[in-house]
């Protein structure tokens, strides 16, 4: 099936939507590659030993207030992205996804805090797939290779976070039809990953 | 004795890092085509609509076709009767990657230490390899190497009984494992023979070569089997149903190229460098 999809994904939206669906998204994602999902891992567990607490009994809320993590991830889409240098005149540069397996390592952590759903490319881990189906999350495949094309679909692009990283920053950016292919759906059920 | 000037050096570089990242050459746009006009599979065909799409837009907007813009491999066959002026050499490479990866708005994506992992801010430095040879020019080919496809690049040290069987077995075990990841359609460099060092080094230059090619040390030696070796790679791949984007159909690899060199009596080292469908090099002679 082809959806047309304005995120937040709606509980709704994430019961109907199953692997191989190609879903048009509308709305915020964020940028986040290898080395911001490290700096917020980091950070996130840092937090976590000095408080005591564990990933089961503190809020993604919390952790932004407190200035943990630059975004509250509940409910977020993240984008395996770190784009080319926009030209002047230009929103973002090519913007296509990376293989999504090297955040597989932070990924667990950041769906048991409430992230909804990453777009990047090819394999995930089983740690992945039962955190995924644990939390009802959704991971979505964007064409790999296709950064030109992908970047007409992003109307507005602000880095937010972790400045110093240059292409590996997290953005803030609102997309418009940008195309995506289900890859493993809520019930952590996999199409060819 | 003819001599080349550095800033020469550095304008080419340059020039091509910028080419490189927006115009494929006409073998693999063609390789592409045919694959998009070919693939029967329905999420397949609609991948390689998107990178058909894609291309066009690169070229016509000065968009990156990828926006991993990847690493600087520079290939430099140097003419034995070639004089280089004013300054260093590869001071003269780097400083055209880093014109080019600025001025050409393309991404940074080398970091200083693998462990310390702080990015240069200008691509540098680059991948350099040189070699001398016969002659009064200078022959420069630039490789940008994406690492979704790199990092699922391989080397075997086979045995010598392995023979054609072992060869084969290893470049689909390498092209099973990479799946989706080294976002297919790709095209599989192989290197076989030469020492560990040597087979990775001529896997990465089969990437360089015309599309779907075999070029060995002792061709006369070699071609007798070697043609019929890369068309049945290319077949294999392609009947492993991996796919465009890994969401399968005909289409896995868009080529196979093959370099061979002369080994040990103890070994048959075989090296397996993968690229995306952004198979990207350029060449000049200065």
């Amino acid at each position: 099936m082809d959806y047309s999809i304005t995120l937040p994904f709606s509980a709704e939206d994430i019961k109907k939507i199953k692997n191989q669906d190609v879903l048009y998204l509308n709305g915020t994602i964020y940028s986040a590659r290898d080395a911001a999902h490290k700096r917020m891992y980091d950070a996130i567990n840092e937090y976590l030993e000095k408080t005591g607490k564990s990933a089961d009994n503190v809020t993604s809320t919390e952790l932004y207030e407190n200035g943990v993590t630059p975004i509250d991830l509940t409910g977020k889409v993240l984008y395996y992205l770190g784009p080319t240098p926009a030209k002047p005149g230009q929103v973002i540069g090519s913007a296509g996804p990376t293989t999504s397996s090297r955040m597989d390592k932070y990924t667990p952590l950041l769906l048991d805090l409430g992230l909804a759903g990453m777009v990047g490319k090819g394999k995930r881990s089983d740690d992945v797939k039962a955190a995924i189906k644990r939390n009802k999350a959704i991971y979505m495949g964007a064409t790999g290779g296709a950064g030109a094309l992908l970047s007409k679909c992003i109307k507005s692009s602000e880095v937010i976070a972790y400045d110093d990283l240059g292409t590996e920053a997290i953005r803030k950016m609102e997309v418009e039809n940008f195309p995506v292919t289900v890859l493993i759906d809520s019930e952590g059920v996999a199409f060819r990953v | 004795m003819r001599t080349v000037r550095t800033e020469d050096i550095t304008q080419a570089v340059k020039k091509m890092c910028i080419d490189s990242n927006l115009y494929l050459a006409d073998d693999m746009k063609k390789a592409l085509y045919n694959a998009c006009d070919n693939e029967e599979n329905v999420l397949g065909k609609k991948i390689l609509g998107q990178l058909k799409e894609n291309l066009d837009i690169a070229g016509n907007e000065q968009i990156p076709i990828c926006q991993d813009t990847g690493m600087a491999v520079v290939f430099v066959k140097i003419g034995q009767d070639v004089h280089i002026e004013g300054g260093s050499f590869s001071a003269a490479i780097n400083e055209g990657v880093r014109r080019g990866y600025t001025e050409g708005y393309l991404r940074k994506s080398v970091v200083n230490d693998p462990i310390i992992r702080k990015n240069t801010g200008d691509n540098t430095p680059a991948i350099i390899h040189t070699e001398i040879v016969d002659g009064d020019s200078l022959e420069i080919t630039l490789a940008p190497k994406g690492f979704g496809s790199e990092n699922m690049s391989r080397v075997f040290m086979l045995k010598p009984a392995d023979g054609i069987d072992g060869i084969k077995n290893a470049v689909l075990t390498a092209v099973k494992d990479a799946g989706p990841n080294a976002c297919p359609p790709v095209v599989v460099g192989v290197g076989i023979g030469g020492d560990f060092e040597k087979s990775a080094l001529l896997a990465k230059k089969a990437l360089t070569n015309e599309l779907n090619s075999v070029h060995s040390y002792f061709d006369e030696v070699s071609n007798e089997y070697a043609i019929k070796l890369q068309k049945d790679l290319y077949d294999e791949i392609n009947n492993l149903d991996i796919g465009p984007g890994g969401m399968g159909g005909k289409f896995t690899c868009l080529g196979v190229n093959i370099e061979i060199y002369p080994t040990h009596i103890a070994g048959m080292p075989l090296a397996v460098n993968m690229c995306c469908h952004v198979n990207r090099h350029v060449k000049c002679v200065l």
